[in-house]
């Protein structure tokens, strides 16, 4: 069970910040309460959140950090969804892209199917799994004062960045983006790559 | 190595992802491709992405296609049945997804545990939506590729193009296992 103890970030605050002052940071949220977090700190021509593909959000920004090495990619995903696509932590730290950062917001529950226990509650350490892997910065985050730094990391993109953040699993109203996958594939690209991009 | 139609799709296939501007591309690797993957190593204008499950690729390419890049998956057959729910991503978001699977349990194969996945590999990606073509000789090759290329990165969608096990060989293992105990 939960080893938690003591005050728990709560996620919307989390995200809040670190998108916070965003600039031209490019945004990846897994699959349920992720996409509703980022898009509950505002909806953004550069979101890409995920309705489903579940295990791909890391894999995904990675094609994006490699793909646009000066700009910074920030992955925002859940523990469950990390789990599913836990082969990504290798594949990145061989790659080792400047610009990518991972975060999970770890609920220790599947927060979307009833708040089913993952195994992260029960002893799985995803930091430390990042870390095995070769991944160079990881952080285990349960502070505010953590979550500060953790924000001036991602910003320096010195090295591909991976953290695991405590968070409490309460159960908050879906702030949802636009469904259209379509849709939210072309206003990113336009955002990022101009005009022209649409006749790509 | 002796070129021969069999041999030198592999070129001209690399000389065509070069030519499309191809800049990422995303293995788990098949002895049908291991000239194509080198070929690729060595050209400093591609990016060789090693997977640990080919489910990785396909959202790897979303990513690459996001960030105006372009991509190739290159997997055997076997590695299809890893792909199909996250082919959700090309299908609802139609992002273009080249694929290019060496067939196995296909043409004279050995192995039995080939079999289900071989034969399965063309109707579950049907099933999926996504299109598939085939090349059953070396010397299809290269126009099955351009072809494929052109559809998938035309029309924003999921496209497989199958290398039928006649263009690689099957493996003998009985051969090989006579030269290991050698």
């Amino acid at each position: 069970m939960s080893k938690q103890t003591g005050k728990l970030l709560r996620r919307r605050e989390v995200v809040k910040e670190l998108l916070a002052g965003r600039e031209d940071l490019l945004v990846v949220a897994g699959l349920g309460a992720p996409a509703w977090d980022i898009t509950n700190a505002g909806d953004h021509d550069l979101n890409f959140p995920l309705w489903g593909a579940m295990g791909g959000a890391a894999m995904l920004g990675l094609g994006l950090a490699l793909a646009q090495p000066k700009k910074k990619v920030l992955v925002i995903t859940g523990d469950g969804e990390m789990l599913m696509g836990i082969g990504a932590l290798a594949t990145i730290a061989i790659l080792r892209p400047k610009n990518l950062s991972v975060v999970v917001l770890d609920n220790e529950r599947y927060g979307e199917t009833g708040q089913q226990e993952t195994h992260t509650g029960h002893g799985v350490d995803l930091a430390a799994m990042a870390k095995a892997a070769g991944i160079a910065q990881t952080f285990a985050v349960r502070t505010p004062a953590e979550v500060s730094r953790l924000k001036q990391r991602i910003h320096a993109s010195e090295g591909a960045l991976f953290a695991q953040i405590k968070i409490d699993p309460e159960k908050l109203p879906l702030v949802l983006p636009p469904r259209d996958g379509a849709l939210l594939k072309n206003r990113f690209r336009a955002a990022l790559l101009g005009p022209q991009a649409a006749h790509q | 190595m002796k070129k021969t139609a069999e041999s030198t799709w592999h070129d001209e296939v690399h000389a065509l992802l070069r030519a499309a501007d191809v800049r990422q591309v995303a293995i788990v690797p098949d002895a049908g491709h291991a000239r194509l993957i080198k070929l690729c190593e060595k050209d400093r204008a591609m990016k060789v992405v090693r997977l640990t499950t080919e489910e990785e690729g396909v959202a790897l390419l979303a990513g690459a296609w996001l960030g105006g890049q372009r991509g190739v998956l290159l997997m055997q057959s076997s590695g299809v049945g890893n792909c199909i729910n996250m082919l959700t991503l090309p299908l609802a978001c139609q992002f273009p997804l080249l694929m290019l699977v060496t067939m196995r349990g296909d043409h004279g194969e050995f192995n039995p545990a080939q079999i289900p996945m071989g034969n399965a590999t063309q109707d579950v990606l049907e099933a999926m939506g996504v299109i598939v073509k085939r090349a059953d000789s070396g010397a299809d090759v290269p126009e099955m590729v351009s072809s494929a290329l052109r559809l998938a990165f035309n029309t924003y969608r999921p496209v497989a193009l199958l290398i039928g096990q006649r263009v690689s060989g099957a493996k003998d293992f009985r051969k090989l296992a006579r030269s290991v105990s050698k």
